[in-house]
């Protein structure tokens, strides 16, 4: 460029630190007008920290901000919104409570005192229609799939008029279709001089989205480059500081003996409502059966029945030949099973407490943690020593919190509790759900090792490359019915994406 | 029928501080606020209104004053569970502890040095329900329309909260900040000023509720002239789902057992008295069994998500 226009943001020497993490040190960021930045970084790299620094939820320690070449201070998400700035949060917000037309104007100073909620229907699906995000507005949000309040966060921004938008990890959550209208949106915002900012771990998607690449490591802006001057395996060198697998090296499975067996199952969800239906398959030992659909198909439900967390109301469970339906977590534990939770901050770790604790919670009840009645805490912390070497787990220190580590620490810790634990099935539900390359790699590797040593894993997750390259077979399920079983080198991933859709063959043709 | 209008007169007597304070406590924890400290606030309110009719012979100072009293406690509520973070149960219960020690400890400071200056036993002016006999020929409707000027206001209050919690801007803001403070303030409302903002009006309706105790059902001051509204109250909420459209009907319910209760011991019934006192409470736990039991049944969950949580923006 000739002459360098005014950059829409810049953000000079921001530095932010939490207690014991300076998550933020004096990283520069220039957006300019129709441009759309990806921001990529580990999981803890400091992205969220400085987008939520930028959308006003967060306080710099030091450091300007200049919108449009003014200097401004940003001391709430209210003044973000004044200059336009806009957030799509990874975890959404949004009031599950409320419909669609709610949650839009929430915060909104200038709608009227008498809501006029007739009015703000009209404005949106106008906007729904222009950008192709289809939503219904008197739908609560908790009846919406994940992939729906996404688009009504979206809409949220462009109602408000956000012309600087941020996005943090918008596709984890979406099927690669979703993904796909994604791109189109963003693409179509990017004509109209909006300019976005976009959080992602995915290679495939800086590509795909960016215009330039900054690439953020413990905090520090490590790299920044024109998305078509650099390559995916580049970037991720850049981000994790070393060479990065794409792809695992995995052996042939060997097969073994019955370890989890379940006969016609089938459970209620949370709202009472059938979520599991004439649920029967077998696994192995030594093999991964990878379960294949789009979030809330039974995933969730399915795992639990299997860990003791919920009941089943037909069918019957087998652990290793023993029939243990709706038996107690404790019981289905003392049987070797491990449970990497999908909600790995309120089911898979307890965040007050400290990350040596957390690594103890399947057994203190016995020697070398325990005396009796009394918890030995220095050994405590000597095991979480060992762990936290073994598992690479980044924390300041055993006795640190687990809140304050990043997602991907606390997932390395889950999995270091768990792996130590399982004897015959690990159930891994998203174990990799909004990790990092870096993380998912371990992840990967962790998982296909236990396979290895002749567990039997049950893996859980929405990305079908991945799906594919870690089992060894895959099932699909779509509202609570498993709708076929394949080996991996047997199925195409079309197939397997009509069948998350709920399209079997005779249906199609 | 005539039975019946006074039993439903009464009724709407004694559900009137109940009606009050129930709406009073709702706005409060739709703002993700507990407050425990009903009835001590209630007690606070009715000493402090008795006190200063007493003194001034002013009805209207003395609701003022009561309203005062209660919006102060209720800010050092909100100032403890908000900017503190202090536990809201246990807040909350201390504002009840003392609210019921205080208010008994003035009832024997307060008074006139004829009276040893014990507030108990005196005569103030009261609030007097309209009694007027060409509206008492109106079966049933003059259970409505001979009441005092604080029942009006219930009768104004319940339209406009209901109308205010669901059909206005602030109302919206309100409920986001209980159910999902998170979002409230990713959305730019000001969490920390909502919840001050509601605990210290829903403080002032639950010192009115009280004050209409002393100055008009049972008028007079007593120790301990609740005797338990306050906790009714908070099942009162509970019961009527956070929705001042349905408050009126446990405050109805609790009024009428209580209604009921009177007419039976005026009546010489060989009952006990203990046992007929007894019966709100009664039902009031019956009610709280009910509607957990029905909650947990329909999965209908109708209290703010976040209630009874601090929230810290920067927190994880």
């Amino acid at each position: 460029m000739k002459n360098t226009p005014t950059p829409k943001v810049d953000m000079r020497n921001i530095s932010k630190s939490f207690p014991g993490v300076l998550a933020n040190d004096c990283v520069d960021l220039k957006l300019n007008k129709g441009e759309v930045l990806a921001l990529l970084g580990e999981n803890g790299a400091g992205k969220s920290t400085l987008m939520n620094i930028l959308c006003g939820l967060y306080r710099p320690d030091s450091g300007e901000i200049y919108i449009d070449g003014r200097q401004v201070e940003i001391r709430s998400p209210r003044d973000a919104q004044k200059y336009g700035i806009g957030m799509v949060h990874q975890h959404f917000k949004l009031v599950d409570s409320m419909n669609v037309l709610e949650n839009i104007i929430l915060g909104l100073h200038n709608e009227p005192f008498f809501l006029d909620l007739k009015r703000v229907r009209n404005r949106l699906v106008g906007l729904a229609t222009q950008y192709h995000l289809d939503v219904d507005p008197d739908a609560s949000i908790w009846q919406l799939s994940v992939g729906e309040q996404q688009r009504v966060e979206i809409l949220k921004l462009l109602y408000r008029n956000a012309d600087i938008l941020i996005l943090d990890e918008p596709t984890a959550v979406l099927t690669p279709q979703e993904s796909h209208e994604l791109s189109r949106v963003v693409h179509v915002m990017k004509q109209e001089g909006k300019s976005a900012i976009f959080i992602t771990h995915k290679m495939e998607e800086v590509m795909e989205f960016s215009d330039r690449v900054m690439v953020l490591r413990k905090g520090k802006v490590v790299a920044e480059a024109s998305t078509v001057e650099t390559t995916p395996r580049e970037l991720a060198r850049m981000m994790v500081g070393r060479d990065v697998l794409f792809h695992i090296e995995k052996k042939t499975a060997n097969p073994g003996k019955v370890v989890l067996e379940l006969t016609h199952v089938e459970a209620l969800g949370d709202r009472g409502l059938p979520a599991l239906k004439d649920i029967s398959f077998q696994l192995r030992a030594g093999e991964i059966l990878g379960i294949a659909g789009v979030a809330g198909n039974g995933q969730k439900e399915l795992a639990e029945v299997i860990t003791g967390l919920r009941r089943s109301t037909k069918g019957k469970l087998q652990i290793s030949g023993e029939d243990m339906t709706n038996r107690s977590p404790r019981e289905i534990i003392r049987r070797g099973v491990a449970h990497i939770p999908q909600d790995r901050t309120s089911v898979g770790a307890v965040g007050d407490l400290s990350v040596a604790s957390n690594l103890a919670m399947k057994r203190y009840r016995s020697k070398p943690l325990a005396a009796g009645f009394f918890l030995l805490p220095k050994r405590m912390l000597d095991l979480a020593r060992i762990l936290i070497e073994k598992f690479r787990i980044s924390t300041p220190s055993p006795k640190t919190q687990i809140k304050f580590l990043s997602g991907g620490n606390i997932q390395k810790t889950i999995l270091a509790r768990e792996i130590e634990a399982a004897k015959s099935v690990m159930v891994a539900v998203y174990p990799s759900r909004g990790l990092d390359v870096g993380a998912t790699e371990t992840v990967h590797r962790l998982l296909v090792s236990q396979r290895d040593a002749g567990l039997g894993v049950l893996f859980f997750s929405e990305d079908l490359d991945e799906l594919l390259q870690i089992s060894d077979r895959v099932a699909v399920l779509f509202e609570g019915r498993i709708m076929g079983i394949f080996d991996t080198n047997a199925v195409t991933i079309d197939r397997l994406g009509m069948l998350m859709a709920g399209m079997t063959e005779e249906a199609d043709a | 029928m005539e039975f019946l209008t006074s039993i439903l007169t009464i009724t709407i007597r004694a559900g009137t501080s109940l009606t009050v304070a129930t709406i009073g406590e709702i706005l409060t924890e739709r703002s993700g606020t507990l407050n425990l400290g009903v009835e001590g606030i209630m007690l606070m309110g009715a000493l402090s209104a008795f006190a200063t009719v007493f003194y001034s012979h002013s009805l209207v100072l003395g609701f003022l004053v009561a309203i005062g009293i209660g919006g102060l406690l209720a800010l050092l509520h909100a100032f403890l569970t908000t900017t503190m973070r202090a536990n809201h149960v246990v807040s909350g219960l201390s504002i009840t502890l003392f609210g019921t020690g205080f208010s008994s400890f003035l009832g024997q400071r307060l008074g006139p040095a004829t009276n040893n200056f014990r507030l108990v036993g005196l005569r103030a002016e009261r609030v007097v329900p309209l009694d007027s006999a060409w509206i008492k020929q109106i079966p049933l409707l003059s259970a409505f329309l001979n009441q005092d000027i604080i029942t009006y206001s219930v009768y104004l209050l319940l339209p406009l909260s209901w109308f205010f919690l669901y059909k206005t801007r602030p109302g919206l803001w309100l409920r986001a900040v209980g159910e999902h403070p998170q979002t409230a303030d990713a959305m730019g409302i000001d969490v920390t000023k909502i919840r001050y903002l509601y605990t210290v009006i829903g403080g002032m309706l639950i010192a009115l509720g009280g004050a209409h105790l002393s100055l008009s059902y049972t008028p007079g001051w007593s120790e301990n002239i609740t005797g338990g509204r306050g906790w009714i109250v908070i099942a009162l909420v509970i019961f009527s789902m956070w929705n001042p459209a349905r408050a009126v009907w446990g405050a109805l319910l609790f009024g009428g057992i209580n209604a009921v209760q009177f007419r039976l011991q005026a009546s010489g019934t060989s009952i006990p008295a203990n046992f007929l006192n007894m019966l709100p409470y009664v039902g009031t736990i019956a009610v709280l069994v009910l509607m957990t039991w029905w909650e947990a049944l329909s999965k209908k969950v109708g209290a703010p998500a976040a209630l009874g949580t601090s929230y810290m923006r920067e927190d994880k």
